[in-house]
């Protein structure tokens, strides 16, 4: 591991999808050509003002961006430590980040001229998102999900099936998010001529954890301006919860040359890392290559995939996205953990002091906040990105507190 | 680069002027006992060259029957270590027989590339087939494997055009696997005329021999497969007795029943006598 700074953070990936050693395209031939067919499609359309021109116009009216920077004042008086901020893209349409990169995806697929969307999700968001753009766009719409994931997400399947998609359960492996990508990534397999794969996380064969990262970039675009309207300064750190980590890649990566900024991303450690029933593939996992990169992973002594596990479905991946294993190796941002119980913490304190109902994502991220901001001065200024709302989560929640509804 | 076992047994076929039937059976399927005696009584039921897949939790390109296959392995404990056992075993009592490992590149990668190489070398492994691993991330497995003396087996597919051929081919060796359909493994039938196009045209790239699978269930298919390529692989239908038999001992007498039929097929393809 290496903490020797680098003159920029911001140039990744190399031309063969590498972030240092991670990331890379191993998937089988099947998809290369497809894979290599979308890197070109996506290098065209980054260079085409009409493409930006077509993303701004559909983030503004349809997403309802940009999203505020909220001033947390109950909170940040409650921690008694630095002023917090919320990045406020629970405020989008469907409720979380994820419909930045699926407006941009789908867009990329008309240009391509696919007929047929299919995506994977764990929670839910990343699907509905999905099912979503694509019925504003008039395409067919395929979700995979896992049995298990189904089961606890109920809402949201809902969501999907009014929206047109067709949601298949997944029953192969352990029937959730890994599971899931599998079994989308073998449609791909089978309908390569028709079928676009919209990617929910900054992960997977390159081009997708850049194109999706370049999509959630917004995040920390507008962040930094509107820091600068709200303070005339940036941030001193930054704080978000990781998954496959799209959302904090999102807010983090414009900030990663400012060097005056500390970052933080925040897995989640389920029932304690100690327990082994956590997704803290950063915190408690070692390098592999899974659904078409290299990257941390939870694996056994034989490189096995062991079972994730959080209180957060959206958090429930034994992987992250290649670019964080390469910031996490460099030192740029620093990778922590936060628990079911710290996270369901930080969830009520956040409905009580602010008034808004969390996703139970961003609250691993405010659970961290809330150890972080009592150490600093009450000058420094901390952005998390509040990057789903809760609604989904209600009945989770419930079920965690031991109340039936 | 010597002649692996595989080449050897590519030339011997072509003197007899035959195909061959490559078998897919995921090592450890049931169990590690049984994988042995059906591993061990394949070249004598008409397996011409042996593949074992490595289980992996997380088989992409893999049908619902392969992916089985592999769960019951690893559910009977099955790791790398007992994979390359099951080969020195196989070998301690055939010289001769291919045995090829195939799977995805994770668990090579935590068994740490160079040790599994030599492993392998030494177990008797004589071909490697990673099917997450396409020519672009060569130097990863690739290239060391053909340092180490092994073939590399690569997939060419339906998408594979004529401008990417070359690179596919590039460093391959043994032989061409070629994936007669867009899908996973077991989905769809083989249908033998595109087939025919497709070996034509990857015969204008190479001189290596060419097998065909995905979608071969029995021995119509393979004699079909049989008159046009260079071998017939089959690994879905197999792992399918296993998966229907009621006890270890159903499972080896089915698997090894249906390799005879397919052997047939196989073998009389090209002389009017297979089973058409």
């Amino acid at each position: 591991m290496t903490t020797q700074p680098l003159n920029t953070y911001r140039n990744g990936p190399d031309e063969r999808g590498h972030f240092g050693i991670y990331g890379g395209r191993y998937v089988a031939e099947t998809l290369m050509p497809l894979i290599l067919s979308l890197e070109d499609a996506y290098r065209a359309a980054k260079d085409d003002p009409e493409f930006a021109a077509e993303m701004d116009y559909f983030l503004r009216d349809y997403v309802g961006r940009p999203s505020p920077l909220y001033f947390a004042e109950r909170l940040t008086e409650h921690y008694g430590g630095a002023k917090v901020y919320f990045k406020r893209d629970e405020l989008n349409h469907t409720g979380a980040h994820k419909i930045n990169n699926c407006m941009g995806q789908i867009l990329l697929a008309r240009r391509m001229g696919k007929k047929r969307i299919i995506a994977e999700t764990g929670a839910g968001q990343h699907g509905v998102a999905t099912a979503t753009v694509a019925a504003r766009f008039g395409l067919e719409c395929i979700v995979y999900m896992g049995e298990v994931d189904i089961e606890r997400q109920k809402p949201n399947v809902f969501r999907m099936k009014l929206l047109g998609a067709e949601v298949r359960p997944v029953t192969s492996g352990s029937r959730t998010l890994k599971d899931a990508m599998n079994e989308a990534l073998r449609d791909w397999v089978t309908n390569v001529d028709d079928t676009f794969y919209i990617i929910g996380t900054a992960a997977g064969p390159h081009p997708y954890p850049e194109l999706v990262r370049d999509f959630q970039s917004v995040i920390g675009k507008e962040t930094k301006r509107q820091m600068m309207e709200h303070e005339g300064r940036l941030p001193d750190s930054l704080v978000a919860c990781i998954g496959g980590g799209s959302n904090a890649l999102g807010l983090f990566h414009p900030f990663l040359d400012d060097k005056g900024v500390a970052i933080y991303g925040v897995e989640a450690a389920g029932h304690g890392i100690e327990t082994g029933e956590h997704a803290a593939s950063l915190t408690a996992g070692a390098p592999g290559v899974l659904h078409g990169n290299r990257t941390y992973l939870l694996q056994d002594d034989d490189g096995q995939i062991t079972e994730a596990h959080s209180i957060s479905a959206g958090l429930d991946y034994p992987g992250i996205g290649p670019e964080h294993a390469w910031l996490n190796d460099t030192g740029r941002v620093k990778y922590v953990s936060a628990t079911d119980k710290e996270a369901l913490e930080a969830f009520t304190l956040c409905c009580r002091q602010e008034g808004i109902i969390p996703a139970l994502e961003p609250a691993h991220a405010l659970a961290f906040v809330g150890t972080l901001a009592p150490t600093l001065p009450k000058d420094h200024l901390l952005v998390m990105n509040m990057c789903g709302r809760g609604d989904k989560d209600v009945f989770t929640v419930a079920e965690a507190l031991g109340e039936s509804l | 680069m010597s002649d692996t076992r595989i080449d050897s047994r590519f030339a011997a076929l072509r003197a007899e002027g035959r195909a061959g039937l490559v078998t897919f059976l995921s090592a450890g399927d049931p169990d590690a006992a049984t994988s042995l005696e059906i591993v061990k009584g394949l070249p004598s039921a008409g397996a011409d060259l042996i593949e074992l897949g490595m289980p992996f939790t997380d088989p992409m390109a893999d049908g619902p029957s392969v992916q089985a296959a592999g769960l019951r392995a690893l559910q009977s404990g099955a790791t790398m270590r007992h994979t390359l056992q099951l080969v020195r075993d196989f070998r301690a009592e055939d010289d001769e027989t291919p045995v090829i490992l195939m799977g995805y590149y994770n668990p090579i990668h935590h068994y740490g590339v160079e040790p599994f190489l030599k492993d392998a070398v030494e177990a008797g492994v004589d071909g490697l087939i990673v099917v997450d691993l396409p020519p672009e991330e060569d130097e990863e497995l690739c290239l060391p494997a053909l340092n180490a003396g092994l073939n590399f087996i690569r997939l060419a597919t339906p998408t594979t055009d004529d401008k990417r051929l070359p690179a596919v081919l590039a460093n391959t060796s043994g032989f061409v696997y070629y994936v007669s359909i867009t899908g996973i493994t077991g989905a769809a039938a083989v249908d033998v005329g595109p087939v025919t196009f497709a070996i034509e045209r990857l015969r204008r790239h190479t001189d290596l021999p060419i097998g065909v699978g995905f979608g071969i269930k029995n021995a119509v298919d393979a004699a079909a497969v049989a008159r046009v390529a260079d071998a017939a692989v089959v690994g879905s239908a197999l792992v399918d007795r296993i998966e229907a038999a009621a006890s270890p001992r159903a499972a080896v007498d089915g698997v090894l029943s249906l390799v005879r039929e397919l052997a047939d097929g196989v073998r009389g393809a090209r002389n009017g006598s297979g089973a058409d």
